[in-house]
């Protein structure tokens, strides 16, 4: 607890320039920006969440359609995409524990490794889409998805309706994901430009530890969507 | 001579309001109280254009003909008098206005813990509302607030992805005032402050922000479906795909199920503070008051489906539902009898806010009792979409939390501006407002039980539900000047209202052992509190008026 | 204006008596909480007013109080749930052997026909102390059909089937109300349930019928050329339907539905779905190839020539409904429990 007869000129004089006028002291500020970014990561589970609830209960009743259109993804992308996110939370680790021990040439290294990373999973998403493009499989009005056949199931073609309800949540998650990707984009940008200045010490990290927080989270919500997209009934 | 007299003069002395001036020390202030301020004028200006557009509704169901407006101008007023009330007036009405001033106060903080994000919470409310406004301006929408698809999908030719975009924009702001609460409450408290002497206005706000947090990314979510379902052609909710339209009104009312306690919660934390106040005494039952406040957050997210009786839902999930909604009952019930507990052995007075808590406490009551009628399920098939069902929820929403807000108002209205409201005036304004609200919503209950459905335009069909139209209208005229009253004695305080002491009603709470108004950084010094909340017996001790504020 | 100024809703189905005993219940028990909270809170708020020179006593609370005003609370929401749901349970209960009427709702007007063949818009025609059952969906948006003095109201979906029933108990003109928003005119969305003594209604029925809906029925399945492949033996490429409806089938992916309306419909709009054991998958959709009515008569077809009621097909059996019933059937669901 901070001590009680502390007023104006005691605080100024050990003030930490990152200090904000209305903490009582580092740890304070420290423990209230961790705790805003679970809270805020809540939030985001619970957006997601909704996704995935429609997701559940269409692939329940259109199991065979889903198996279908999801084998029209091209998994090695997806796979890819995976790997390359996974790295990419490595080096976010890497970036906090650089910041926490005054590295700074890793830190900036760490960094950018990030973002390029996150960048390489962005285009390789484009890639995706494009593919998806071409094939029609876009909902809307020209979307196709004739005589496709349900694994497992010689002869049975999934429903072309069933499988645009898929490709609509496959858009709309991805796209929501990708969206988060370019949201972190932009973030560890501003980390970057701000560890370049100098601004991170081991006093003072908690904006790469909570920026952190966030690309891991972005992370996680992959995690999920690469097996419930990628890879329905793959073993048939 | 003169110079010694002016000095001391309350209104010289530095506070939050007259140390800057100009329109950027407002519009870039990080100041939670001048962030509260801001709030309090656009959600006012929301709430009289959403008022307008229920007195034309109401004048237009003056006659069973639809004869003053057309058809689809009349589904624009009824939809855009819901979403302009329910999201840019109620839901930030109590938080962001009364909230956003006393959460830090009342902890003994400088400020919440983002005050930044706070200020961009305010732009992002402003954006949405000026998207709204620009929806209404080249035409409005006429989905019903409740967007039901696929009518908002596939059928409406109104702008309703623009009218959403406004709605998710400003649920980003409410998640960030919630964000803010939590966090605030969480890691800013005095030290001495712990949970046990929290007052209930913050664990109120304090369950509030849970929903906020937890339920509005769900219908953030829903409307991008929507959006997209209705601009890019996806097929998520498209019976003809094999789409589902009860999976809409799932992800919509696990929303806006719990956003009614976002508007009521806030409310009942008001009031507690109110009649702890003008009874001088500690509040009945101090925990249990507290955890029915989260016990209604919780169970408030479980119920959603009550809504859906009729869907076209499974006869067991209905059953579910049905019990889980008499579940959420209870903690209301409690409040209600702590409340009235309170009031035994008190000493009661009659000033205008415990006016508005008493007028919120009957209709609170009246509102929450006729929720057992919708919640059994064998009356709910009957009176589910009618006028039972819009009476039922104003008696909640506007008997229960805009009688909490205009309580709430009068309450801090000194702490506020350092000014007294007119006594008087207040008072004929509480009384007008509570006699408007029961002429204009109690026939609407007899309205619902004899069929009139609602969000209809013109009930020649069925003449008889006239007269009971008519009491309503007029009721509506009267509650309409109920509440010009309020805005214009506030106003005119303002400039020749009484200064305001620091604790004018001897209450209780950090927020009166500050001046007003406060200062910037709200405490001259750090508050340290030793005592628990509501200490109403050690304010009114003979000997004893003022409690020091820190040793 | 005056003359006309009703305060309760007539009362003119079985329904109707049970729903108001337990709303008259409601408003006793409530009306009684209320003024009981009115009177705590009025009498306190007199005898303990601020008088000077008199402090307010300070009680922290009472746990057992607390539990008591928690506990006789509950136990009168669980009687309230309890009646609430057992009425629900028969409103939401066709019995077997009712009336069948299909309804296709539409912006912004109610089609009705009834199984013998009469048509009507806006407006159906009932005899007294027959239970009818209405069969229900939506060309376009979610509509509700709700007759106030029935007290029965269920919303109408596109693309499935939702039911409802109800016995009239009165003669008379009742309202029939739309009841979920549906669009600029959802309001002119109104009609008149005609109840009548069954002479009347008899006599109605005669005039102007084109024949049965189940032999409209027959011929649109003659015409599609169904019967090429469902045919009346054992050898058709297409399950044999006599006698199906009501009766579980088994599906090719093992599971077992019951041969339900929604589930004929289905079959029908999207025959991959749910296909029965031992066939191939070579029915086409006929989804956009025939209209809603068309679907009812053929659905009411199928039922015709279920031996259970063999002949006429005016009155079918809906027995086979009753373990699942049709409003908690999926759309066009494939994956269905």
């Amino acid at each position: 607890m901070p001590d009680s007869t502390a007023v104006g000129l005691h605080h100024e004089e050990q003030h930490h320039p990152e200090l904000l006028h209305h903490f009582a002291d580092p740890q304070q500020q420290r423990d209230a920006s961790s705790l805003g970014m679970w809270v805020f990561l809540a939030t985001e589970i619970m957006f997601f969440g909704g996704l995935f609830c429609a997701y559940l209960i269409y692939r329940r009743w259109y199991f065979g359609d889903f198996a279908a259109a999801s084998k029209s993804i091209d998994m090695a992308l997806g796979a890819t995409n995976t790997a390359v996110l996974i790295c990419s939370s490595l080096t976010v680790v890497l970036a906090v524990w650089a910041a926490q021990t005054a590295r700074r040439t890793l830190l900036l290294a760490s960094l950018a490794i990030t973002m390029l990373l996150g960048l390489t999973f962005l285009g390789i998403k484009g890639v995706e889409y494009k593919q998806k493009f071409d094939e029609h499989h876009v909902p809307g009005a020209s979307f196709s998805f004739d005589h496709e056949e349900i694994p497992g199931h010689p002869g049975q073609y999934a429903n072309p309706a069933h499988a645009q309800i898929f490709f609509s949540l496959y858009f709309v998650m991805t796209g929501l994901h990708a969206l988060h990707m370019i949201i972190g984009l932009g973030i560890f940008l501003w980390l970057f430009l701000a560890a370049w200045r100098g601004r991170f010490t081991p006093e003072y990290n908690t904006p790469i530890e909570i920026g952190g927080l966030y690309w891991h989270f972005v992370d996680i919500v992959w995690i999920y969507l690469f097996p419930l997209l990628y890879l329905i009934d793959r073993h048939a | 001579m003169s110079m010694e007299i002016a000095i001391p003069k309350p209104v010289e002395r530095e506070n939050y309001l007259n140390k800057e001036y100009g329109v950027w020390s407002w519009l870039l202030t990080t100041d939670h109280k001048r962030i509260a301020l801001l709030y309090l004028i656009s959600i006012t200006f929301f709430f009289f254009i959403g008022g307008f557009f229920a007195l034309l509704i109401r004048l237009e169901l003056l006659t069973p003909a639809g004869d003053l407006v057309q058809a689809d101008t009349y589904n624009k007023l009824f939809t855009q008098h819901g979403m302009v009330m329910i999201f840019f007036f109620l839901i930030p009405s109590i938080p962001a206005v009364l909230g956003n001033f006393l959460v830090p106060m009342m902890i003994g903080a400088k400020d919440l813990a983002f005050p930044r994000i706070n200020l961009l919470s305010w732009y992002l409310y402003i954006i949405g509302g000026v998207m709204m406004l620009h929806c209404m301006l080249i035409g409005g929408v006429d989905t019903g607030w409740t967007f039901y698809a696929p009518f908002s999908t596939n059928f409406t030719n109104s702008n309703f992805i623009e009218a959403g975009l406004a709605i998710f924009v400003a649920g980003f702001s409410s998640i960030l005032t919630g964000l803010n609460f939590v966090v605030t409450i969480h890691r800013m408290r005095a030290p001495g402050l712990t949970w046990s002497r929290l007052p209930l206005f913050i664990w109120a706000h304090y369950a509030t922000s849970i929903i906020q947090l937890l339920g509005t990314p769900v219908i953030a979510v829903t409307i991008v479906l929507v959006a997209a379902e209705r601009g890019l052609h996806l097929g998520i909710f498209d019976p003809k795909l094999g789409g589902d339209p009860l999976l809409f009104q799932h992800l919509f009312w696990f929303y806006s199920h719990p956003a009614v306690y976002i508007m009521i919660l806030p409310a009942m934390g008001v009031v507690t503070e109110i009649i702890a106040c003008f009874s001088r005494k500690r509040i009945f039952g101090y925990s249990f008051v507290a955890f029915s406040s989260i016990a209604i957050a919780v169970f408030g997210f479980l119920v959603w489906a009550h809504h859906m009786f009729v869907a076209g839902m499974s006869v067991y999930a209905a059953l579910v539902f049905s019990f889980l909604s008499y579940a959420v009952a209870l903690p209301s019930a409690i409040k209600v009898f702590n409340w009235t507990a309170t009031l035994y052995k008190g000493s009661i007075h009659y000033d205008a806010p415990m006016l508005y808590a008493f007028g919120f406490l009957g209709l609170f009551t009246i509102g929450g009792l006729t929720g057992l009628f919708l919640a059994a399920l064998g009356i709910d098939v009957h009176v589910t979409d009618t006028y039972f069902v819009v009476a039922h929820f104003h008696y909640i929403m506007v008997g229960g939390a805009v009688m909490g807000y205009l309580g709430g108002m009068h309450f801090w209205w000194p702490k506020i501006s350092g000014r007294l409201y007119p006594e008087g005036w207040a008072r004929l304004a509480a009384l007008i407002v509570f006699i408007g609200f029961n002429l204009t919503f109690f026939p609407q209950f007899l309205l619902g039980y004899l069929g009139m459905p609602r969000r209809y335009y013109d009930y020649s069909h069925m003449p008889e539900f006239q007269v009971l139209n008519v009491l309503s209208t007029a009721g509506a005229t009267v509650l309409g000047v109920g509440y010009l009253l309020p805005m214009v004695y506030f106003l005119w305080s303002m400039r020749y209202g009484k200064p305001a002491s620091d604790n004018p009603w001897n209450a209780a709470g950090l927020e009166w052992k500050t001046a007003s108004p406060p200062p910037t950084f709200n405490f001259d010094e750090e508050p340290i509190v030793t005592w628990e909340a509501y200490n109403y017996e050690e304010l009114d001790a003979p000997h004893k008026q003022e409690v020091p504020v820190a040793r | 204006m005056l003359n006309n100024f009703p305060l309760w809703p007539q009362q003119a189905s079985t329904l109707a008596g049970r729903v108001d005993a337990l709303y008259i219940f409601l408003l006793i028990v409530c009306g009684m909480m209320t003024l009981l909270v009115f009177a705590f809170v009025v009498f306190f708020a007199a005898r303990f007013r601020h008088r000077p020179g008199v402090r307010a006593e300070q009680i922290e609370g009472s746990t057992a109080l607390e539990i008591t005003w928690s506990a006789i609370p509950f136990v009168i929401f669980m009687v309230i749930f309890a009646w609430g749901a057992v009425v629900y349970f028969k409103e939401r209960t066709p019995p077997a052997d009712a009336t069948e009427v299909y309804v296709v709702a539409k912006q912004w007007m109610w089609k009705l026909e009834h199984a013998e063949g009469q048509r009507e818009i806006n407006e159906l025609h009932v005899p007294v102390g027959r239970d009818v059952k209405l069969i229900m969906t939506s060309q376009d948006v979610i509509h509700s059909f709700y007759i106030p003095a029935f007290r029965i109201k269920q919303d109408v979906l596109p693309g499935r089937y939702t039911v409802e029933w109800f016995r009239a108990t009165k003669p008379g003109v009742y309202h029939l109300f739309c009841a979920e928003y549906c669009g600029t005119q959802h309001s002119g969305m109104v009609g008149d349930i005609v109840v009548q003594e069954p002479a009347q209604y008899e006599a109605w029925m005669n005039g102007g019928s084109t024949g049965p809906l189940s032999a409209s029925g027959e011929k649109i399945f003659a015409e599609l050329g169904c019967a090429t492949c469902h045919r009346n033996d054992t050898q058709g490429r297409g399950p044999n339907l006599q006698g199906v409806f009501g009766k579980p089938v088994q599906l090719e992916d093992g599971r077992t539905v019951n041969a339900d309306e929604n589930y004929l419909r289905e079959c029908i709009l999207d025959p991959g779905a749910k296909r029965v054991k031992g066939f191939q998958p070579i029915m086409p959709t006929f989804q956009g190839l025939v209209s809603e009515e068309q679907v009812n008569a053929l659905v009411a077809y199928i039922k015709s020539i279920s031996p259970a009621k063999p002949g006429e097909g005016a009155k079918t059996s809906a027995k086979g409904a009753a373990p699942l019933a049709p409003q908690e059937f999926r759309p066009n669901g494939s994956q269905v429990q």
